[in-house]
């Protein structure tokens, strides 16, 4: 009766451990290169995780589909992808925007980065519906 | 390890990820019992809006509370712990995004830009607390 939720809760444990350093290495890399006046390192985990979970729920939709199962889902998705994209930092981020006096950039930060993600959940399922 | 001079570097930088994805399991762990907890058994996301609002405040009140003029005094690997590590992966945008779809995907428009709505605020506000609670905190210690 156990064994089904300890294998549940260590597939979340070894996503979230993923998912959380690959976080802070991809929005590194980013803030690097592009400069760290913006907030582009969370936007880009952010969007490119809003375009992964889309391609996983679309998955998931077949149910011969690896992620229609509960153990990979919780690893990809609940894990993964949950500690891969972030609201702290970006809500973090906005309010330091703001109180600098940026707040055409706080607003556009905002903006973007919903939409963007919105649409990279869109955009991803898409994919999969289209090359099934 | 066959360079002598990068290898505490390396070291450092390896502890560094373990604090990270150690502060990451928590707050998955946490983020996941907790969407199982909270289940009204209505289409709106309550779970993710929650962990993202108690998120949002916990790091605004830690970063000012343990920042240069904070209280707490906290080293940089305990700070990495807690905002990118345990705030970072206990909150989550990703699922945000793929309930909103879901809700859009199902017709209840209304719904889905309510919970965009209602989601940017709280959050904001929430970690707009945080930060102005541990001001309240740092300056009690001067008068």
């Amino acid at each position: 009766m156990y064994a089904p939720m300890v294998s549940a809760l260590l597939s979340v444990v070894v996503g979230s451990a993923l998912g959380g350093v690959a976080r802070y290495f991809v929005s590194g890399i980013v803030a690097r290169r592009v400069g760290e006046t913006f907030p582009w390192g969370t936007l880009s985990v952010n969007v490119s995780g809003a375009f992964l979970i889309g391609i996983f729920a679309a998955l998931a939709r077949n149910n011969a589909s690896l992620f229609a199962a509960p153990n990979p889902w919780l690893f990809a998705v609940t894990g993964f992808l949950g500690c891969y994209t972030t609201v702290s930092s970006f809500s973090l981020q906005t309010l330091a925007l703001a109180r600098d006096g940026e707040g055409g950039r706080a607003i556009g930060y905002v903006a973007i980065s919903v939409a963007l993600s919105i649409g990279a959940v869109a955009v991803g399922f898409a994919i999969v519906n289209l090359t099934r | 390890m066959t360079d002598g001079k990068a290898a505490p570097n390396r070291w450092n930088t390896a502890i560094l990820y373990g604090y990270i994805a150690t502060g990451s399991v928590v707050g998955g762990v946490a983020r996941y019992l907790l969407s199982l907890v909270i289940q009204f058994g209505t289409e709106f996301p309550w779970a993710t809006l929650f962990v993202n609002v108690t998120g949002s405040f916990i790091i605004g009140f830690y970063s000012t509370f343990s920042g240069p003029d904070g209280r707490l005094f906290a080293s940089a690997r305990q700070r990495q712990f807690v905002m990118t590590g345990f705030c970072g992966g206990y909150t989550t945008f990703s699922t945000f995004s793929l309930e909103t779809f879901r809700l859009l995907q199902a017709g209840m428009v209304q719904t889905a830009y309510t919970n965009i709505a209602i989601s940017i605020a709280t959050w904001l506000v929430a970690a707009w607390l945080g930060h102005l609670l541990a001001n309240r905190l740092n300056s009690l210690k001067r008068s």
